[in-house]
C-alpha cells in the first residue's frame, strides 16, 4: 500500500510527512527558523492523549501514527516544513543550493550542533542516516520517496558540514522532500546496524540512555499500557527571538486513552492538556461546556477526502458473474453522474458532521488552498437532473418506482463502509436514501476495516465502497499512486496494464509531468486538467473533506495547531503552561 | 378455590402488558405512525413532540394535538409553528407497509396531518422517529433473541442431560465439544463466515443468520449448566427409588429429572433474550446482523455508545427504558412460569 496516501480509518498507516509540494523553488535559502510563537516561560509539562501506544520509536521503521508523534517531537530533520505557513524553512541545514538542472542539491549543516546524548552531529550522521532509510533490507517506509524511477539518490560528503545529493531526474516538489527524514546518531547505531540489529533497536522499551535525537525532547520514561513521558533535550538547537533556548516545557507527556469518549472527559477534568484529533460530536460536546474548560480550535477542512466509488476493475466474468452486469451500469458515466447530482453533500455535512465538514468535488479539498481547482464548478445537488441523465442513458421505471436497466433488471447494488467509523456508517445510509429517490435498491454493509480493504485491494470482489484517504501533504506528489493507472492506490481499476480510458492516458500523462516539472505554475495547470478530468469522469465521487478539529486546555501557550499533521505538536518546542489564573483560550 | 382462581388472574395480568407488546411487534407497521426509514433532514435530534389541549390563543381542546415544527435557518433551532393544529387522528392513512412479508397496507393506528409530525419519541440523528424504529426492530431482535435462546436452550439442555444421566463415555465426548465451543474464537470463525457469504443479505437471511449464529454459540454453557444438575439428581433418593422399580429411562427422565431443571432453564432463558439482542450489536458490527436503515435494538441501543447522544439527547434513552421495562415484563413472566412448574411438579 502507498505510504504516501493513507486510510484514515482504524488502521492508522504511515502518515509519512513525505512532504513534497510546488511551492515556488528558491534556488538558495538563508537560515531564517521562523520564531513566530509569543515568548513563553520555561518549565512546566504538558499532557498529550493518544488513541494508541506507539510501536516504537526508530524513525527507520515507524509507520503507525503514535510513533510518528512521538518520534516527531525527539527527532529533527534537515529541511523543515512549518505547518502553519506550509513552507520549507532550514533546519539541521542551514542553506542549500539547487544545480539549474534540478537534480543536485548542496546543503550545508548547521554547526555545534548535538545530539541529546551530548556527541557533536556533523555530515556522517546524515549519510549514515541516508544509508538506513535506503537499506534495502531494513525496508524504511520512508525507502519509496528516496527512489525516483527506482534509482536511489545518491549522497556524498563534502566536508564536514556539506553534503551533496544527486538526484537520477528532476523532482518537481524539491527540497520538502526532506522534511521527516530525521537525523541518527551514528554513534549510537552504527555497531548494531552493521551487526544487523537495527531493526531491534529504539523499542519503546529501551533505556532511556539509548536513544539520542535532535529534536526537543529526549526519552525520560515509558509505562506500558499508561504512558510515555519526554523531558527536555539541554542540547536542543533553537532558540527563541529572545534568545532563550527551547524547548519551554520541561516534560511532554503522551497518555494513552484508547476511547475517544475518555479522551473528551479526561480534557475536561485536566487529565490530558491537548487534544489532537476531535471529532465533530466531541466539538459540539465541548463546545456547551458552560466552563470553558477546554479551547477549541477549528481548521476547517484539513487534506482528508472522503468519496465513494464503484469497482471498474477489469474482471473475469467466470469468476464473479454477478458483478458483471453491474458494471455495465458503472462504466456507464451518466450513471456515475446521476449518482453524484443525488448526493446530498451539504445534508451530509450537517447531519453527520454538524457542519464541521466542507462538501468537495474533487481530490484537492478546499484546505489545499494553493492547489484546489477554484474554476471547476460545484454541480448543485438535482434529483430531477439525475433522472433525466439516468433516463437519456436507457434506464427507466417500474410501476413501484424501482430503476430498471436497459435488459429490464433492477438496478440494486451493495455499498461496503468501514464498521469501526461510525460516521462513514451514517454518511452511506444518507447516501443509500438519496440513491432511493432514484429509484436505486442500495444497501450498507457494514465490514470490519481490514476485510474492507482486502476486498478493495485484493479479491476486487465488491461494488462500490465509501471510504476515505488522507493526503500527507499539499502537494499533489502524493497522489501519484491514485490517479496513475499503474498505481497500487488506483483505487477503482488496479493494475491496469494500459490505461483503460484515454482520459486516464491524460491523467498519467498530467501527473508525469508536474511530477518533474520544476515550474509551480506547470505544475499546477497539470493538476488543474487532472481534477477537471477526475470531476468529468467521477472514478471517484468525492464527498466532503471533514474540518480538522483539535481541542486544548486554556493553559497551554503557543497553541496553534495547523491542518498538516502533527496537528497541534508542530511546534511542540514553543509549547509552554501558562498560569491557570490568566488562562483564558487565545 | 376463589382465592386460587384470584392470584392466577393476578399473574396472568402480568401477561396482558406482555401480550400487547409481542402485538405491537408483530404489527408495527399498523402500530408505528411512519416509516422507519424516513428521513426528516431538517428535524434531526428533535426532543419528542408534544401533545397539546390548550392552544396558543388559550383555547381547550377536547381532542390532543400538535403543532408541526419549523427550523430557523441561521441558527437551526426548531420551533413550535403555532399558526395552525393538527389533532391527534386514529386510525389515519399514511405510509405504506407490508403486513407479515404479504399484504400491503397504509392504515395506521394512530398518526397526525402532514406537514404535522408525532415524533413520540424523539427523532435520532437523520429525523427518523424514534418510536416507530423502535417497534420495528423489535420484530426483528426480540424473534431472534427468543428463537435463538430457544434453539440454544433446546440444544444445550438435550445435551447437558445426555451427558448427565448417562455419563461416561457420552459425558466425555459431549463435554469435550463444549470445551471446544467455549474455546473457539468465534470473532474469526464470523469474519471468516462474512467473507464467504455474498455481500447483499435480504433482511430474512440476515434474520436466520443471527439466529443460526446466536444459537449455535449460545448452547454451550447452558448444556453445562444442566448436565451438572442431572448429575446431581440422578443420585436422589426418589430416583434410585425409580431405578429400583424398573422404571424406564424416559420415565425416570421426565417424571423425576427434567422437572429438577425446569427453573434454571427459565432463568437462563431470561438472560439469554437480551443477551442475544445485544450480540445483534457485535454481529452487526462483522457485517453479519442487520445494516441500516434497518433498525434492530441493537443499533438502537448502539446509538447511545456515542458520547454526544449520551449527554445531549435524554429522548434517546427511551428505547432502553422501554426495553428495560420488557425484560422485567419476561423476567416476572418467567417466574410465574417457575412457580407454576413448581407447583404442577409437587
Amino acid at each position: 500500500m502507498s505510504r504516501y496516501l493513507f486510510w484514515g480509518a482504524s488502521l492508522p498507516l504511515i502518515a509519512a510527512c513525505v512532504l513534497a509540494t510546488g511551492f515556488p523553488l528558491p534556488a538558495a535559502a538563508q537560515d531564517e527558523v521562523l520564531k513566530t510563537g509569543v515568548p513563553g516561560k520555561t518549565g512546566g509539562s504538558l499532557t498529550v492523549a493518544l488513541r494508541t501506544e506507539p510501536k516504537t520509536l526508530n524513525p527507520v521503521l515507524s509507520v503507525d501514527a503514535a510513533s510518528r508523534e512521538v518520534i516527531g517531537a525527539m527527532q529533527a530533520d534537515l529541511i523543515h516544513i512549518n505547518r502553519e505557513t506550509q513552507r520549507t524553512e532550514p533546519a539541521l541545514a542551514t542553506d542549500w543550493k539547487i544545480s539549474p538542472d534540478g537534480k543536485r542539491y548542496t546543503l550545508h549543516l548547521r554547526r555545534g550542533v548535538k545530539f541529546s546524548d551530548g556527541a557533536p552531529f556533523d555530515a556522517d550522521d546524515v549519510l549514515f542516516s541516508f544509508g538506513l532509510y535506503l537499506d534495502e533490507k531494513l525496508n524504511s517506509p520512508q525507502r519509496d520517496l528516496l527512489l525516483f524511477n527506482d534509482k536511489p539518490l545518491a549522497v556524498a560528503k563534502l566536508d564536514r558540514y556539506s553534503v551533496q545529493f544527486d538526484l537520477p531526474r528532476p523532482y518537481g516538489a524539491g527540497v520538502r522532500l526532506f522534511d521527516g527524514l530525521a537525523m541518527m546518531p551514528r554513534h549510537l547505531l552504527e555497531t548494531p546496524y552493521h551487526e544487523g540489529k537495527l531493526a531491534q533497536m529504539w523499542g519503546v522499551n529501551s533505556p532511556a540512555g539509548a536513544l539520542a535525537g535532535l529534536g526537543p525532547f529526549r526519552l525520560k520514561e515509558y509505562v506500558p499500557g499508561q504512558r510515555l513521558v519526554l523531558e527536555r533535550n539541554p542540547n536542543y538547537w533553537k532558540t527563541d527571538a529572545q534568545g532563550v533556548r527551547l524547548p519551554y516545557l520541561s516534560q511532554l507527556v503522551f497518555s494513552f486513552v484508547a476511547s475517544e469518549d475518555a479522551q473528551v472527559v479526561g480534557l475536561q477534568r485536566g487529565e490530558a492538556d491537548i487534544l489532537e484529533r476531535l471529532r465533530a460530536d466531541d466539538y459540539s460536546v465541548l463546545q456547551r461546556d458552560a466552563q470553558r474548560r477546554v479551547c477549541l480550535r477549528d481548521l476547517g477542512p484539513g487534506l482528508e477526502s472522503i468519496f465513494l466509488f464503484f469497482n471498474l476493475n477489469h474482471l473475469d466474468s467466470a469468476k464473479q458473474p454477478d458483478l458483471a452486469p453491474k458494471q455495465e451500469w458503472f462504466r456507464d458515466l451518466r450513471f456515475r453522474q446521476a449518482v453524484s447530482l443525488a448526493m446530498d453533500r451539504k445534508g451530509m455535512a450537517r447531519l453527520v458532521y454538524g457542519g464541521l465538514a466542507t462538501p468537495i468535488w474533487t481530490s484537492a479539498t478546499p484546505g489545499n488552498k494553493l492547489w484546489v481547482n477554484a474554476a471547476l464548478p460545484h454541480p448543485e445537488r438535482s434529483i430531477e437532473q439525475a433522472r433525466a441523465l439516468l433516463q437519456s442513458s436507457g434506464f427507466r421505471w417500474d410501476a413501484q418506482g424501482q430503476l430498471l436497466d436497459a435488459h429490464s433488471r433492477p438496478v440494486a447494488f451493495t455499498i461496503l463502509v468501514s464498521s469501526s467509523n461510525a460516521q462513514r456508517s451514517r454518511l452511506a445510509t444518507l447516501a443509500v436514501d438519496d440513491l432511493k429517490q432514484l429509484g436505486m435498491d442500495v444497501q450498507v454493509v457494514p465490514m470490519e476495516f481490514r476485510a474492507l480493504v482486502d476486498r478493495v485491494l485484493n479479491t476486487k470482489n465488491y461494488e462500490a465502497v465509501l471510504m476515505n484517504i488522507v493526503n500527507g501533504d499539499a502537494d499533489p506528489t502524493p497522489e501519484m499512486n491514485l490517479w496513475l493507472s499503474s498505481g497500487e492506490m488506483h483505487l477503482w481499476d488496479l493494475g491496469e496494464a494500459q490505461p483503460a480510458t484515454p482520459w486516464e492516458a491524460e491523467i498519467d500523462r498530467l501527473m508525469r509531468a508536474q511530477l518533474v516539472a520544476t515550474r509551480f505554475t506547470a505544475r499546477k495547470q497539470a493538476y488543474d486538467r487532472v481534477q477537471e478530468l477526475a470531476l468529468q469522469n467521477l472514478p471517484l465521487i468525492f464527498l466532503l473533506s471533514p474540518n480538522i478539529l483539535v481541542a486544548a486546555r486554556p493553559t497551554v501557550g503557543n497553541f496553534r495547531p495547523a491542518i498538516l499533521e502533527p496537528y497541534a505538536l508542530w511546534n511542540a518546542d514553543q509549547l509552554f503552561v501558562r498560569p491557570a489564573g490568566s488562562a483564558t483560550c487565545q | 378455590m376463589s382465592r386460587g382462581m384470584h392470584g392466577r388472574l393476578r399473574r396472568a395480568l402480568w401477561l396482558v402488558p406482555l401480550a400487547a407488546v409481542h402485538l405491537a411487534l408483530l404489527f408495527p407497521g399498523f402500530f408505528a405512525p411512519y416509516d422507519f426509514a424516513e428521513q426528516n433532514r431538517d428535524f434531526p435530534f428533535v426532543a419528542p413532540t408534544r401533545l397539546h389541549c390548550v392552544d396558543a390563543a388559550g383555547a381547550f381542546h377536547l381532542r390532543p394535538f400538535v403543532y408541526a415544527l419549523k427550523t430557523d435557518d441561521v441558527s437551526s433551532v426548531v420551533q413550535e409553528d403555532t399558526s395552525r393544529i393538527f389533532p391527534l387522528r386514529f386510525f389515519i392513512t399514511g405510509s405504506r407497509y407490508s403486513v407479515l412479508g404479504h399484504w400491503h397496507a397504509r392504515l395506521h393506528l394512530f398518526g397526525v396531518e402532514r406537514p404535522g409530525r408525532l415524533w413520540l419519541f424523539g427523532t435520532d440523528d437523520f429525523g427518523r422517529d424514534v418510536f416507530s424504529r423502535m417497534l420495528f426492530g423489535g420484530r426483528i431482535s426480540v424473534c431472534a433473541g427468543i428463537l435463538g435462546a430457544a434453539i440454544a436452550l433446546f440444544a444445550g439442555a438435550s445435551l447437558g442431560v445426555l451427558a448427565g444421566f448417562y455419563g461416561r463415555g457420552t459425558d466425555a465426548a459431549l463435554m469435550r465439544l463444549v470445551e471446544l465451543f467455549l474455546a473457539l474464537p468465534w470473532l474469526y470463525l464470523l469474519l471468516a463466515v462474512r467473507a464467504i457469504l455474498p455481500l447483499r443479505i435480504r433482511t430474512i437471511d440476515a434474520f436466520l443468520l443471527l439466529v443460526a449464529v446466536t444459537g449455535l454459540i449460545g448452547w454451550a454453557r447452558p448444556a453445562r449448566l444442566v448436565r451438572g444438575m442431572v448429575l446431581s439428581a440422578r443420585e436422589r433418593g426418589f430416583v434410585l427409588a425409580a431405578r429400583s422399580m424398573c422404571a424406564s429411562d424416559w420415565h425416570i427422565l421426565r417424571r423425576h429429572i427434567l422437572p429438577q431443571t425446569y427453573a434454571t432453564l427459565l432463568t437462563i432463558a431470561v438472560l439469554l433474550v437480551p443477551q442475544f439482542i445485544l450480540a445483534e450489536v457485535t454481529l452487526s458490527f462483522l457485517g453479519l446482523g442487520v445494516s441500516e436503515p434497518i433498525p434492530s435494538w441493537g443499533n438502537l441501543l448502539a446509538q447511545l455508545q456515542s458520547y454526544r447522544v449520551l449527554t445531549s439527547y435524554w429522548w434517546m434513552y427511551l428505547p432502553a427504558a422501554t426495553l428495560v421495562m420488557l425484560f422485567l415484563l419476561y423476567h416476572r413472566a418467567s417466574s410465574a412460569l417457575e412457580k407454576r412448574a413448581t407447583q404442577v411438579s409437587v
